[in-house]
């Protein structure tokens, strides 16, 4: 669960109504595979990922950003039981995926970055502080099943 | 990992751009360190660590001073930053993991007061700069 006070509940989601999430994800996971390529070992079917602007222009990054981004969003409503909440997605990034849960913390910087980029006047040190706790603890949530 | 040419020139444009705010942002970013990464705080128990601290603003000249020396010494960071690296592993005793916390915040803060410069590409090299930094810093870790 994630523990976070009534104004970091409010900084959260007073940003959120401004963010769009499609954007925010495809920029997210782009910067992602850029940043740190062997992310790039879970996309061999997305096509073109051999440079920054072929990653960053890729249809199957952004598509891909975009849902990653809206089960984000999903997890934001449900802040008290984020474990219950990606169960079935812990589940199935173990399981099917194979994906490292320490994949999930390098994402969790990337939407935080992507943010500030974004929004810079409203990402205050207070709103990331916020922000960090909450992709902590969907990174811990999607780790959760791992066995 | 090495920075290539380019890596090391998009690096050095950058911080030229920045010019003398470079102790501007990287206050800022001791100050969302501090913020967002609580643990951080436990080096510093005798400082005033609210916002616009004076301690924070002398703390964030220095590590400001020491990431231009890196930038200026890209070729030998270790030899440049080997002074700090015995400061910080014998005196500060400090765990390296929290180089890294400081460096996630500097590239949020300059993602904010940079968006135009602040490209996949740029992120990388200054993400890979920082990283040879804290391996530098480390080098002296027992």
């Amino acid at each position: 669960m994630v523990h976070l006070t009534a104004a970091e509940k409010s900084a959260i989601l007073d940003l959120w109504g401004k963010v769009n999430v499609g954007e925010i994800g495809a920029e997210a996971l782009g910067r992602l595979l850029v940043v740190y390529p062997w992310t790039q070992r879970f996309f061999e079917k997305f096509g073109d990922l051999s440079s920054a602007s072929a990653i960053m222009s890729n249809a199957h990054v952004k598509s891909h950003g975009a849902k990653v981004l809206a089960s984000f969003s999903e997890g934001l409503k449900h802040l008290e039981d984020l474990k219950g909440t990606f169960a079935k997605l812990s589940e199935l990034h173990c399981d099917k995926l194979h994906v490292d849960p320490e994949n999930f913390r390098l994402l969790g910087n990337m939407i935080v970055i992507a943010l500030a980029h974004h929004h810079p006047s409203e990402f205050t040190p207070c709103t990331q502080a916020a922000f960090q706790k909450v992709t902590a603890g969907v990174a811990n949530a999607l780790a959760h099943k791992y066995h | 990992m090495a920075l290539s040419p380019a890596e090391q020139e998009m690096v050095r444009a950058l911080w030229k751009k920045m010019g003398t705010n470079v102790c501007i942002y990287v206050t800022e970013a001791l100050e969302r360190t501090f913020l967002a990464f609580p643990s951080t705080k436990t080096y510093f128990p005798h400082w005033d660590l609210s916002t616009g601290s004076a301690q924070i603003k002398t703390h964030g000249q220095k590590v400001a001073d020491a990431l231009t020396l890196a930038v200026n010494q890209l070729y030998d960071l270790t030899g440049a930053l080997s002074a700090l690296s015995d400061l910080h592993a014998h005196k500060f005793c400090v765990n390296p993991i929290n180089f890294q916390l400081l460096g996630h915040c500097l590239l949020v803060t300059l993602a904010r007061h940079y968006p135009g410069d602040f490209s996949p590409a740029m992120q990388m090299s200054l993400d890979k700069f920082l990283n040879l930094v804290t391996s530098a810093l480390a080098s002296k870790y027992p």
